[in-house]
């Protein structure tokens, strides 16, 4: 039967049921701990790029943070752009 | 000043005395003085992987306790001049190894060894939260499977939220996926979890990928660290990941299926 299923190439890929399985349940893992690796350096790493299309910024001119209280959550995002833009320059 | 590496994994059983007593024979092997240190008390293997089990005197628990000096514990390997072992208490309470205690016996160690690896019991209860407390480093330890993936993402929260590092503020622990038992074939049939998708998982960088292999199981029957097992893939690919923890660039190995003719493909596949 199995050498069948190979021949017809339909034989179910089950690591991807565990690949999308695992992503739902890090997901809720994570919000009902409080810890987890957190996303930020992901986001800092995405935002560097984004502001690199426009500006030539170093890598630490990006902070990310997320503030929390009681039951909210604040990202806090500081991009500091080299020199001064603006109407004004 | 030595760096801490702490190896730890959540769930039991993925190998992570196995790659402890390989990473830390490896980096010994590289130039490193290194002690690798049991904090599984009440359960400890390390010794036997490592092949000094009859010569266990003294153990962790009593330095912190006992007033015996940490130089009296350590067991110093026979094959290499740069290794050493600090072995676990087999005996003793779980509850045996304090805070206090572990920061002083590290720091002393310190001052003597390039490298400490720790290595981690199972679980997150005080004796993993312990062995990852002080760390500089962490090697996660993870199987290509679910409940193994989904723990060592819980470990790896811990380790942002709970080791000293993280209570003072300063720079994270710094982490590596070591993914063990990988088998090519299983993954290239689709029926195991590929070191991309655990790593877009985990979102931590890959230090290594160690096939499975049965040299893993011969090794450990008689007290070698894998590592050490030259002519082995398993050997090797622990080889490279000390390489990579030592800060050089070397390519993945043994992540590919074996090269054989399409007949004997055919049976494994379905076998």
């Amino acid at each position: 039967m199995r050498l069948f299923e190979y021949f017809l190439g339909n034989r179910p890929r089950t690591a991807d049921a565990a690949k999308d399985r695992l992503k739902l349940i890090v997901v809720r893992d994570r919000a009902a701990t409080g810890e987890g690796p957190d996303f930020l350096p992901m986001l800092q790493k995405d935002l560097i790029e984004v502001v690199r299309r426009y500006v030539d910024i170093d890598d630490d001119k990006v902070q990310v943070d997320v503030d929390r209280k009681d039951n909210l959550s604040m990202l806090e995002v500081n991009i500091e752009l080299p020199g001064r833009f603006g109407p004004n320059s | 000043m030595a760096k801490i590496i702490t190896v730890t994994s959540g769930k039991g059983g993925v190998g992570k005395t196995t790659s402890a007593a390989s990473l830390g024979a490896g980096l010994a092997k590289a130039g490193k003085k290194t002690v690798v240190i049991d904090f599984d008390v009440g359960l400890r293997n390390l010794d036997l992987v490592m092949g000094c089990e009859r010569r266990v005197v003294f153990d962790f628990v009593n330095v912190i306790q006992d007033d015996i000096r940490v130089q009296q514990a350590l067991i110093k390997d026979k094959r290499l001049d740069n290794l050493f072992i600090l072995p676990a208490s087999q005996t003793r309470d779980k509850d045996a190894l304090d805070r206090d205690g572990v920061g002083r016996v590290l720091d002393e160690l310190k001052q003597d060894f390039d490298y400490i690896v720790c290595d981690s019991p199972a679980g997150i209860e005080k004796g993993a939260l312990m062995a990852l407390y002080f760390a500089d480093e962490a090697i996660v330890v993870a199987n290509p499977e679910v409940s193994s993936v989904r723990d060592s993402d819980r470990i790896i929260g811990i380790l942002n939220s709970r080791s000293k590092r993280a209570e003072e503020g300063r720079e994270p622990v710094k982490q590596h996926l070591l993914l063990t038992r990988y088998d090519p074939d299983r993954v290239e049939q689709g029926d195991m979890l590929k070191t991309d998708d655990v790593l877009e998982i985990l979102a931590i960088p890959l230090l290594g990928v160690i096939p499975q292999d049965k040299i893993v199981l011969t090794a450990s029957n008689v007290g070698t660290p894998v590592v050490l097992e030259d002519s082995s893939i398993a050997g090797q690919a622990y080889q490279d990941a000390v390489q990579r923890l030592l800060g050089h660039d070397v390519p993945m190995r043994f992540i590919e299926p074996r090269k054989t003719n399409w007949f004997s493909r055919l049976l494994r596949r379905s076998a």
